[in-house]
């Protein structure tokens, strides 16, 4: 009794956090204008997302593309400088190791507005005309301390005489680095780089604040601007139903890989 | 061994960057926040914001909100990561990624698609729907790292606890939420931090009508006034930092106890 | 350039490494040969496992020379030396497979492909891990992990093996047997083993030379047989099986005196009346019954079955303790007679009879030693500033519990027993070295404050 109790709780939760989802992307295969207001089944929606045969499409499509090269950009050069940063950390000691731990948690403790006017304020005080390359600026800074903080685990959990016995097996350090200590710290990165690459995606006052006035929209500005005008683009639903589904279907594909690797390891 | 510890170099770069684009806009936002708009030194946008009764106001209600946000999400949030945790290792982990997958979609979206909602279902936009818009948001960040505490909780201080005659409801006050602590905290600071200093999301929530203090930070930025903005951001990072060192302070007790 | 002896494959000579203020290594000189089987022994902290860092090239000594057969490898990077490491724990790499692990090294030499096949199955055949060649060295278990990075530093036919503690992490059935097939291993290799351990009976099992190091510094040199037999210190003695260590004087030669009676002994030249250690083996103690014919006579405090023998301890008539193994058992409270024969005694000189610290008069009433200013008796006519020499009794020295109330503060290094006292290493927070007797019981690694009463500092100045 106790255990249905329980179970009816969890469910009562999930069915009221996927709610608003759900209720996106029910009417996202409807015509109406309006949310709520069902006229009958349509793929309309779809065809006009990808077609990008709607008002202002090019914007939308500009915001979806921009979204995604700052995504990449910011990751990859947070994974290449987060794990330079991380080898080097790792092989510090005492009171500038402290201070560097200390001021790689600021960006993850502050809330992104904070961050985003600080920035702000920094390329005002140095004249830095704002645009593509300050938004890239500050998300790399949001993102290289989550790259930073996955690889290092990497690191100490090391043997750490793994990276001698490769010398002593006559490897150069280059070698050593690239044989031995890479591909050890490979995991950190690519869980570093998804992580950077997603909090990059979901970022709205960081960009907020850095993109100017040069007319740079991601996703997230996008929609801001887009809802302040009133209610939603409706080609936004089925943007929203086809994300979740990436999601949802990237995560199925990750926890059954993990799952048979969890079963090759016991045998 | 030496040779090794020369990679203490490597950090350098990344130093470099620290210094530039997270110390630096720090030192500038207090640089800012104690000078007039001519650049003179002044306290004048400090007795601006104690004087101001919609500021001081708007100020208040945000502590509120971000406050009865965090207690609903900790009294919905703790049960559910307690039934998670205490399911059956498979199945468990397969409803813990069905709560945080909804973390994966972009929060301006969630938050728009959960405005709608209330819309349609005819319900007027204010301060209730803001608080229950953001335990929509924020619920998952709460159960998580309280669910990864409890689910590495060693059984055995259940059981000691139960051997040296505690009651199931002793055993779970007096052991198992003292263990949850550094959970329930890491959840505070994933659910307050954010509330605190939303503002997107609370304009989309209540339509407009309810100003958090996120927003008037970004009114005044973007309508040039970067002096009293950034006295404004100061005040909110004074904010972050008691927060933060209050979980510091609580890591201790913990471990002293 | 100097004729090199060619037997010796490895030189070290007076070598020194220090770590910020800590001396790890203090001018230490070892000579190898080939093929040698050589442990370095010591405990936990006295520069063993740099000693062999520094032979591998991991870290460079501060002064001294490294020469592998007869050629200068001091400032040689490790990929660079005719060596290969074992390490404590295993450090194989956990992306490749067993196979690959072992090939590591090879195919960087660029060994053709064949080649390392057949050396690869090779020294898996010998470390007995045949079959084994896929395997993911993480699904190995302790045991398994250690005989596949043995197998990885033979690969590459290494003049020298290095071997750190390889068998530390290991339990106690897995270690004997390890221990027999790496001694099987070095005679079939026939090259050299440099193994260091902290565990005495390893080294005794497997060694043709064994070093003993304490504090940075080497103690003996020796077969396991004289380093048993003879050893040179009480450290030593203390250090290697079990013994009895002892205060004693040397009467004249051939006479010393200990636990309160004379004994006849073989050694000489000692001089006379001079204090010594003197060291008796446990199972070089006759126990009898018939209390006439024994040399003194004890009472039998406890006695414990240890599989082959008994281990008693006995209260000596003055009323020392000793450690006695004898094959028959005796009774506790039961009275018993012991004999010592002349060659079972083995006599060493005292490293030292009194604590001697370089000091500084601060006026008449205060001197400064070990950094720090202590109260003495007034010295007449002594100058501030005047340089002295400060002894103090190993008895005076005062060990308390609230390391605050001390004038200074350190922590108990090492203890030996000596019948009726112990005889402590204190190792204060500066750095200083106090040797303390007492009739206390302290655990290694306590910490203690120490105290020095004023009449018990006692001076002399250095004209004198």
């Amino acid at each position: 009794m106790k255990r249905f109790f329980a179970q009816c709780y969890i469910w009562l939760l999930l069915v009221v956090l996927y709610a608003p989802i759900v209720f996106i992307a029910i009417f996202s295969f409807t015509e109406s204008k309006v949310l709520g207001n069902w006229t009958g089944f349509s793929t309309k929606l779809y065809t006009n997302l990808f077609t990008g045969d709607m008002q202002g499409s090019g914007a939308l499509v500009s915001a979806i593309e921009n979204t995604i090269l700052i995504a990449l950009v910011a990751a990859t050069v947070a994974t290449i400088l987060g794990t330079v940063a991380a080898i080097g950390i790792h092989n510090m000691r005492g009171k500038g190791k402290q201070a560097i731990n200390f001021l790689n948690n600021i960006p993850i403790l502050n809330p992104d507005i904070i961050t985003g006017v600080s920035l702000f304020l920094l390329f005002v005080f140095l004249h830095i005309s704002q645009g593509y390359a300050t938004v890239i600026l500050a998300h790399i800074t949001l993102c290289t301390p989550y790259v930073v903080l996955n690889v290092l685990p990497k690191l100490t959990q090391m043997n750490p005489n793994i990276y001698e016995a490769a010398l002593d097996l006559g490897a150069t350090p280059y070698q050593a680095l690239r044989k031995v200590l890479m591909p050890l710290l490979k995991p950190g990165m690519i869980s570093g780089f998804i992580l950077a690459f997603t909090m990059s995606l979901d970022d709205f006052a960081i960009t907020f604040f850095t993109r100017g006035t040069v007319g740079l929209d991601t996703l997230s500005t996008y929609i801001y601007t887009d809802a302040r005008k009133g209610g939603l683009t409706p080609e936004l639903r089925p943007l929203i139903t086809l994300m979740f589904v990436g999601v949802l279907v990237l995560l199925i594909v990750i926890n059954i890989r993990a799952m048979r690797n969890a079963k090759n390891n016991a045998r | 061994m030496s040779r090794f510890s020369k990679r203490s170099t490597w950090a350098l770069p990344y130093v470099i960057f620290l210094v530039l684009f997270v110390a630096l806009p720090l030192i500038i936002i207090i640089l800012y926040a104690f000078q007039d708009s001519s650049g003179n030194f002044s306290l004048g946008n400090f007795a601006k914001f104690v004087t101001d009764a919609d500021a001081i106001g708007t100020f208040a209600l945000s502590l509120e909100v971000a406050i009865e946000n965090t207690l609903i999400c900790i009294l919905l949030g703790y049960p559910a990561a307690w039934i998670l945790a205490n399911k059956k290792l498979n199945r468990s982990a397969v409803t813990v990624v069905l709560f945080i997958l909804p973390m994966w979609i972009n929060a301006l979206m969630r938050t728009l698609a959960t405005a709608e909602l209330f819309h349609m279902l005819g319900i007027q936009l204010g301060k209730g729907t803001l608080i229950v818009g953001m335990v929509y948001d924020y619920l998952p960040f709460m159960i998580y790292p309280i669910y990864n505490i409890l689910s590495k909780m060693d059984k055995s201080y259940v059981e000691a606890a139960s051997d040296l005659g505690a009651t199931p409801w002793q055993v779970f006050w007096k052991v198992q939420v003292p263990l949850s602590m550094p959970g329930i905290i890491s959840g505070v600071m994933m659910v307050f931090m954010p509330t605190v200093s939303t503002f997107a999301i609370s304009e989309f929530l209540t339509n407009n009508k309810i100003k958090l203090f996120g927003t008037i930070i970004q009114e005044n930025i973007n309508s040039s006034m970067w002096n009293y903005g950034a006295a404004l951001s100061l005040v909110m990072l004074i904010i972050i930092g008691i927060t933060s060192l209050l979980q510091d302070n609580k890591k201790e007790v913990n471990g002293v106890v | 350039m100097r004729m090199e002896n060619k037997d010796y494959i490895i030189e070290l000579n007076n070598i020194s490494k220090s770590f910020g203020d800590k001396v790890i290594l203090n001018d230490v000189s070892i000579k190898v040969k080939k093929g040698e089987f050589v442990t370095i022994l010591g405990p936990s902290g006295c520069g063993k496992t740099t000693l062999l860092r520094l032979l591998a090239g991991f870290g460079e000594a501060d002064s001294g020379e490294i020469r592998i057969n007869g050629n200068d490898y001091t400032h040689v990077p490790p990929h660079l030396r005719p060596v290969n490491t074992v390490f404590q724990r295993y450090a194989l790499f956990p992306h490749l497979d067993v196979y690959e692990n072992i090939a590591f090294g090879l195919k960087l030499q660029k060994v053709p492909g064949n080649e390392i096949d057949k050396i690869v199955r090779k020294v898996l055949k010998m470390v007995s891990m045949n079959d084994y060649e896929d395997r993911d060295v993480e699904s190995l278990s302790g045991g398994q992990q250690q005989r596949v990075a043995i197998a990885r530093a033979i690969a590459n036919q290494p003049k020298v093996l290095l071997l750190d503690e390889p068998l530390a992490a290991l339990d106690l059935k897995m270690r004997k047997d390890m221990q027999i097939e790496l001694k099987e291993m070095h005679k079939k290799l026939g090259i050299t083993f440099i193994y260091v351990t902290h565990d005495q009976e390893e080294a005794l099992t497997l060694s043709d030379t064994i070093i003993v190091m304490n504090e940075g510094k080497i103690q003996q040199i020796g077969t396991p047989t004289d380093i048993y037999n003879e050893p040179q210190n009480s450290f030593v003695a203390d250090f290697i099986g079990e013994s009895n260590i002892l205060n004693g004087t040397m009467v004249k030669d051939k006479l010393v005196e200990f636990v309160g009676h004379e004994f006849e002994c073989i050694d000489e030249g000692f001089g006379e009346n001079a204090p010594v250690d003197v060291v008796v083996r446990p199972e070089d103690i006759y126990i009898v019954r018939n209390l006439e014919s024994a040399q003194f006579t004890a009472k039998v405090k406890s006695c414990t079955f240890k599989g082959v023998h008994y281990e008693m301890f006995v209260d000596t008539d003055k009323g020392y303790e000793l450690m006695i193994q004898d094959y028959n058992a005796f009774a506790p409270e039961q009275e018993v007679g012991l004999i010592i024969r002349p060659a079972d005694i083995q006599v060493m000189h005292k490293e030292r009879t009194c604590n001697t610290f370089e000091g500084e008069m601060v006026d008449e009433t205060h001197v400064k030693f070990m950094d720090e200013t202590f109260e003495c008796l007034p010295q007449a006519d002594a100058k501030a500033g005047e340089k002295v020499t400060v002894q103090v009794d190993f008895s005076k020295v005062d060990l308390i519990d609230h390391i605050e109330d001390g004038t200074l503060e350190g922590d108990v290094h090492f203890i030996i027993y000596k019948g009726d006292h112990y005889h402590l290493t204190i190792l204060t927070d500066e750095g200083y070295h106090i040797w303390v007797d007492t009739t206390d019981i302290w655990d290694k690694g306590d910490l203690v404050g120490i105290n020095i009463a004023p009449a018990d500092i006692k001076i002399v100045k250095n004209n004198e």
